[in-house]
């Protein structure tokens, strides 16, 4: 199923935040969302799951398959969120809840939306946990999030955002509260289950480096607006706006040109 | 566009890692077992024999706060307690005092007085004549009575304001809440209790008046020594809504300030809850509302809300004396008071010891809640 961004403008409070994006996720691709802090990347990916801040205003069209989720019911939208198009966040230490164990944290949306019993959804979960390569899935299951490391609670995120068989995965800036040594791994597995699953990925991030690992289609942000769209090798290779070469001119290292 | 292309992403990237982990123990592997220790006991077990154990040597402290307070009160308790002639006489003086074991060093009467507490004996009070321990068993459950219906009443109606006024954040039925707290923490309490009384009493004669239970009923079998569930326990449910409905007023006049108190608490917790990325993420798991509400939110707001709760029961036990004089109840408060206008030393101890048993019990509870709701507290 592909995920079509069209058109996509939020204002809030009078403020222009999004001036018309356009994005096209397609399954079993990462779509890699580039820009500075502030350039709108981030609200591009919580307006897909209508969870942007209150007050906010929006118009266009995100279409998923036949619906198009700006225009879906709450209950609706509800069942998609999770269920069709799920979400990891920034940071895994704030991101899960720290008096809820991270079986719970599993279990609760797949019982909600496949519902499933306990016990399936515990061997569900369990199984999860081991494809994000928790050590010890069994016993990870009743610990809480404080009893992990940061990028081994980033996987249980992931895990999480799995559970329902999600055809869409947005993730927003995945690896930038991990410390650099264990960003490689979570960048692996995004990319190695977006492979495996067939899934369409959003990601969502500031750093060039990252997205020269795993992306397939880069596109940069300025300003609200897409300024640069295209398969990964020409948008960094040969950058067509002078904002996508300055980025590229800013990173320390020439390794990706 | 290739495939392979060369290094991993973590050479470059530098202003990635924001926020420094703790450092890997030992390459990126397996680092969640660490923390885990295996223990013996359950986790939850131990750290409640830790905090009873605290307890008790709180109560202790208790004993000797009271014991020293009590004894350094300016004011004689001989002159209180004998008439002009008898002061006259040193030699009925020097009897009284040595009844009262006042004619003792300080120290021994501390330890005699401890002694006495071991056995359950609290001393005599010089006003009743009676030992102060059973003093103490017909007025405090009177109080805890009263302060427990208002504790509960406070909870119930200042979550729920609380959180309604957080969710309606700005709106009329939050500006309606925020002013009701207000006026609820700042009228006065006795003002309020004379109020209530003259209205609902003498005025619409709504309530019953002063006392427990109607008199013509008389009391229930004390088990407890709390009317309504003494009443239950004996099947009489004449004396059961004649002592509910004595206990309205009173209750509700005491429980207004902590409804107040509770509801701006639980209003700011809850806001600040709802602004944690983990609601958004609960939100974004496609959650019902009222599970990301009941299970995401208020759970951690909780812990904020039991805090103040906790400080709030305490200091309505100890603010009673007003509404209990008003209402005449028959509670702790009034007994406290007439005990210190006589300088009753003994009761003075005895409502001491009480009231700061109470609050060791109420924090005692409150961190076991927190344990209870909070694994980061009992793991560590």
């Amino acid at each position: 199923m592909t995920l079509d961004i069209s058109g996509l403008k939020v204002s809030i409070g009078g403020k222009e935040i999004l001036g018309g994006v356009d994005l096209r996720l397609a399954a079993g691709r990462v779509h890699g969302l580039a820009g500075e802090s502030g350039s709108g990347k981030t609200m591009t990916g919580l307006a897909v799951l209508g969870l942007l801040p209150h007050g906010a205003r929006v118009s266009g069209s995100i279409r998923l398959g036949e619906r198009d989720l700006l225009t879906l019911p709450p209950k609706e939208l509800n069942r998609v969120r999770g269920g069709e198009v799920a979400m990891v966040f920034q940071d895994p230490a704030t991101s899960l809840h720290p008096m809820l164990t991270i079986g719970k944290q599993l279990t609760e949306h797949m019982r909600h939306h496949l519902r499933l019993g306990r016990a399936e959804a515990k061997a569900r979960a369990v199984e999860l946990l081991g494809k994000v390569r928790i050590p010890g899935p069994e016993e990870a299951y009743g610990r809480f999030p404080h009893q992990f490391s940061g990028g081994m609670r980033q996987r249980v995120a992931i895990a999480i955002a799995l559970a329902c068989s999600p055809k869409v995965l947005i993730a927003d800036e995945p690896t930038t509260a991990l410390d650099v040594t264990v960003q490689a791994g979570v960048l692996r597995l995004l990319r190695g289950l977006c492979d495996e699953l067939g899934l369409a990925v959003l990601l969502v991030t500031h750093d060039l480096g990252v997205m020269s690992a795993v992306a397939d289609e880069v596109s940069v942000m300025k300003d609200g607006l897409v300024v640069e769209s295209g398969p990964r090798g020409q948008v960094l290779r040969e950058p067509a706006h002078a904002y996508t070469r300055s980025l590229l001119d800013s990173l320390p290292d020439a390794e990706l040109r | 566009m290739s495939d392979t292309t060369g290094p991993p992403p973590s050479g470059g990237a530098g202003p990635s890692s924001t926020r420094k982990e703790p450092p890997p123990s030992g390459g990126a592997g397996p680092l969640a077992t660490r923390k885990i220790r295996r223990r013996g006991a359950h986790p939850l077990a131990r750290f409640l024999v830790r905090r009873v154990l605290l307890a008790v040597l709180m109560a202790w402290g208790i004993t000797l706060v009271t014991f020293v307070l009590t004894n350094l009160v300016p004011g004689d308790p001989v002159a209180a307690n004998l008439g002009q002639r008898a002061l006259g006489d040193p030699a009925i003086v020097a009897q009284w005092r040595a009844e009262h074991g006042l004619d003792q060093p300080l120290w021994r009467q501390y330890l005699l007085h401890l002694q006495g507490l071991l056995q359950g004996d609290l001393g005599t009070s010089q006003q009743s004549h009676r030992p102060v321990s059973q003093d103490l068993a017909e007025f405090v459950p009177a109080t805890l009575e009263l302060a427990g219906a208002a504790i509960l009443v406070s909870l119930v109606l200042g979550v729920a304001f609380g959180v309604v006024a957080a969710l309606r954040r700005d709106r009329l039925s939050d500006h309606a809440l925020r002013v009701l707290s207000l006026i609820g923490i700042s009228v006065p309490t006795f003002w309020l209790a004379l109020m209530a009384f003259y209205l609902f009493f003498y005025r619409l004669q709504l309530t019953p008046g002063s006392g427990r239970v109607d008199a013509a009923l008389g009391l229930a079998p004390a088990v407890t020594g709390m009317q309504t569930v003494d009443a239950l326990l004996a099947g009489r449910w004449d004396i059961f809504s004649s002592a509910v409905a004595h206990l309205v007023t009173p209750a509700l006049v005491l429980a207004l300030y902590t409804i107040g108190l509770l509801t701006r608490f639980t209003r700011s917790a809850v806001l600040e809850v709802l602004g944690q990325d983990y609601v958004r993420a609960a939100r974004a798991k496609g959650l019902p509302g009222r599970v990301v509400l009941f299970r995401y939110v208020l759970r951690s707001a909780l812990v904020p809300i039991i805090t103040v709760a906790g400080l709030a029961f305490g200091s309505l036990l100890s603010g009673t004396v007003l509404v209990e004089a008003i209402f005449a109840w028959p509670g702790i408060g009034q007994y406290a008071y007439k005990s210190a206008t006589t300088l009753d030393l003994p009761a003075v101890m005895g409502v001491g010891l009480v009231v700061g048993v109470v609050y060791l019990v109420i924090n005692l509870v409150v961190d076991v809640l927190y344990g209870v709701i909070d694994p980061r507290v009992r793991l560590h």
